[in-house]
């Protein structure tokens, strides 16, 4: 069995940047990256506003993505490897050939984040096509190059939903509102000034989202809004953030170090990539 | 395209399917008519995927006949269509003294209906066998032979079973109207004019609509809703058994039941609807299924959930099956099949062929069976993921090579519900976060031609 110091699990930015950390302090260590290409979810994040922690530079996620990739090269990044469970220091690793294991002197989670999609946020209804978290939109638009509605609404109000009505223009799709809840946005004002006025986009706040109506694709939206039900045409909706770690592989509780947005408070690609190489320098001091 | 055949049946759902199948391997020339997209729109979309022994249903019913004889042909042909079973046993459970009152009468029916091993549980035994399961318990029935199943994979097996042995299948084909002249039934519908000696009419919530084309229909349907919740994988390692409830007047209640595929869900609600064919969910409701299964299991606290739906069962006005054939008139009736027509789906199509031969004609010798395994979906069976490929859908470990099979072949998922339902894909805890879009273009390419 293959054995390395180090295996990270998940080539993000937290993941790539301990990769290269632990390279500079001599360690052996393994990016195991699930997808067929490393980057993590800047891949599909289209807008400008990377780079500027690590690299000092302000660039499109994908040219984000592409940076750590370079910066990696020289490293043990293997990607479409998927963990399957681990036990102990043994992984469990999936890959184009089957399944083998390998022994880790020390683990390093760093697999991020998802949104909370439609099935838990108990939105009721029917299911017609055009639901979906902004990482599926962006994923749509910017890797498949794909408009999957045309005139959506977005729920949420945190700084992911303002990513995705940038995301939306990038196909000139043109958001009908974004509704939030709470008395006011997640989002630092003037965050929905800038929505309303700069790109079109109405915030609606005190609006909660009852249910989805259409049968093949969205056709309208019921909201409550300051207790009057409304229905709003529309194509298509857009669940944004309620972050939720990518902790799968916690399930059985291995002894694991966490690093980037598997855990804590949502932080930005720059915030994990320092994350990263500074818990593999503290791993470093361990393994020494 | 052929136009004419010994038999045509309308609606592709397990039971439409079941049937064509059996026809197609007497030797028959069948046609199978489904309005959808996709085979499995319908009411067999969204059940609770239980093979059942027939323990409660009503002694001496047509609905227990085919149960234990659509039973019976699961446990024998399973294997050679690669179909999983996951041996969980069900255990009705008391929540109150009344309701322990009552088991007494489940297991005396149970013996009835010729299900033997069913026996009372003492409520020191039923927290030994669950020992997540809520204090409040009091007392079970436990029913060994109550199992899981996979409701997609088996109707798609007995489907690709039936085009092999000569079978057409036609989706986007809605029936509307129909003739019977000279013996020969004239179907007319979107997918313009089939001719048939026999029809068979299995056409789930549209059963009543459909039957009108050939009399007034004995009976109405008023689709009854069944909303389901779905928790995480690491739910189903709290539950071993299907919990059931002791069942109230008209439906089975409410269930916790792990699923083929490594889940634990609670549903189905039953409530009565106008609309035949969008099942639609409501919030509610939802909360009122998490709390019911966080009382049964209160270990679920903080197991996040994967998934909602609601399917309708096509109830009618009687309490069994209506399922007879109209001699002189080239009609079989099969209508009203519930919640148990996974189950029973085999041994109906047994009964319908019965009916064929009292009434229309002999069965020519039926030909070797050609055995058409589908695709496992199941941990219980060896998943493709295990040989290698490259995972797609990584909640469910589905693989690209799985997604592309399942838009090939004889059947290909003719929408993405079906591609879902082939495969898995974006039915994991993350919803198509991670993967829809891959997906949905894999689809586009492979469906449309479209890059």
């Amino acid at each position: 069995m293959e054995r390395r110091d180090a295996i990270i699990i998940g080539g993000g930015p937290a993941g790539l940047s301990a990769a290269r950390r632990f390279s500079e302090l001599g360690i052996a260590a393994t990016v195991l990256e699930r997808e067929q290409q490393a980057g993590g979810v800047p891949r599909h994040c289209g807008h400008l506003g990377f780079g500027w922690q690590s690299h000092r530079r302000i660039w499109t996620g994908p040219r984000f993505a592409a940076q750590l990739r370079a910066d990696s090269a020289a490293l043990d990044v293997r990607a479409g490897h998927t963990v399957l469970g681990i036990d102990g220091d043994i992984l469990r690793v999936q890959n184009a050939r089957g399944i083998h294991e390998m022994a880790a002197g020390k683990i390093l989670l760093a697999t991020g984040t998802r949104e909370t999609p439609r099935a838990p946020r108990f939105v009721g209804g029917s299911r017609p096509r055009g639901v979906m978290t902004t990482g599926a939109l962006q994923a749509n638009i910017y890797l498949q190059n794909f408009a999957p509605f045309a005139r959506p609404v977005i729920i949420g109000t945190e700084l992911v939903s303002f990513s995705a009505i940038l995301t939306c223009r990038h196909l000139c799709i043109r958001p009908v509102a974004m509704i939030e809840a709470k008395d006011r946005i997640s989002a630092p004002r003037p965050g929905d000034l800038v929505a309303q006025f700069v790109y079109g986009v109405p915030v609606w706040t005190r609006t909660k989202l009852i249910a989805i109506e259409g049968r093949s694709q969205v056709e309208a939206v019921e909201i409550e809004r300051e207790g009057s039900h409304e229905r709003v045409a529309c194509d298509g909706v857009i669940f944004t953030g309620e972050w939720v770690p990518e902790a799968s592989l916690l399930v059985n509780r291995p002894k694991v170090t966490l690093a980037g947005n598997v855990h804590g408070a949502l932080k930005t690609s720059g915030a994990c990539w320092r994350e990263g190489r500074a818990i593999a320098e503290k791993m470093a001091g361990e393994l020494a | 395209m052929q136009r004419s055949f010994d038999i045509a049946v309308i609606g592709g759902g397990v039971v439409g399917l079941a049937i064509l199948r059996r026809f197609a391997m007497a030797g028959l020339s069948a046609v199978l008519l489904e309005r959808g997209a996709d085979i499995l729109s319908g009411a067999s979309k969204g059940n609770s995927a239980l093979l059942h022994t027939g323990f409660d249903a009503p002694a001496g019913s047509l609905e227990l006949a085919c149960m234990q004889a659509g039973y019976a042909e699961y446990i024998a042909i399973r294997d050679r269509l690669n179909l999983p079973l996951v041996k969980s046993s069900a255990l009705v459970v008391a929540w109150s003294e009344e309701e322990g009152s009552k088991l007494g009468g489940i297991v005396a029916k149970a013996h009835a209906n010729g299900v033997a091993d069913v026996r009372h549980v003492a409520r020191e035994e039923l927290l030994r066998i669950e020992p997540q399961l809520s204090p409040a318990a009091k007392a079970a029935v436990l029913v060994p032979g109550e199992h899981i199943i996979d409701a997609w994979s088996a109707p798609l097996a007995y489907a690709h079973q039936a085009l092999a042995h000569g079978a057409v299948i036609l989706r986007h084909a809605e029936v509307t109207g129909g003739e019977f002249v000279n013996g020969v039934w004239t179907l007319a519908g979107k997918a313009g004019p089939v001719t048939a000696r026999v029809v068979i009419n299995a056409a789930g919530n549209f059963g009543d609509l459909v039957e009108a084309i050939a009399r007034p229909s004995p009976f109405t349907i008023t689709p009854r809703r069944g909303q389901f919740v779905v928790f995480d994988k690491p739910a189903s390692q709290l539950v071993h058994t299907i919990i059931l409830p002791v069942p109230a007047e008209r439906t089975k209640g409410v269930v916790l039941f792990r699923t083929a595929f490594g889940n634990l869900a609670i549903g189905p609600t039953a409530e009565d609807v106008t609309e035949r064919e969008v099942a639609a969910t409501d919030t509610a409701t939802l909360e009122k299924l998490k709390s019911r299964a966080l009382e049964m299991v209160p270990a679920l606290q903080g197991i996040g959930v994967n998934a909602i739906y609601a399917g309708l069962r096509p109830a009618t006005e009687h309490k069994d099956y209506v399922i007879e054939a109209l001699p002189g008139r080239g009609w079989i009736t099969v209508g009203g099949i519930r919640s148990t027509g996974l189950t029973a789906s085999l041994g109906i199509a047994q009964h319908a062929a019965g009916l064929y031969v009292t009434h229309f004609g002999a069965l020519p010798n039926p030909v070797e069976p050609i055995w058409t395994p589908v695709p496992n979906l199941t941990e219980v069976r060896p998943r493709p993921y295990m040989q290698g490929g490259e995972i797609v859908c990584h909640c469910e470990w589905v693989t690209r090579g799985e997604i592309e099979r399942a838009l090939e072949g004889p059947l290909p998922a003719g929408d993405l519900g079906g591609l879902k339902r082939r495969t898995r894909a974006m039915m994991g805890r993350c919803q198509g976060f991670n993967c829809s879009a891959h997906v949905e273009a894999i689809f586009r390419e492979k469906i449309h031609g479209a890059a």
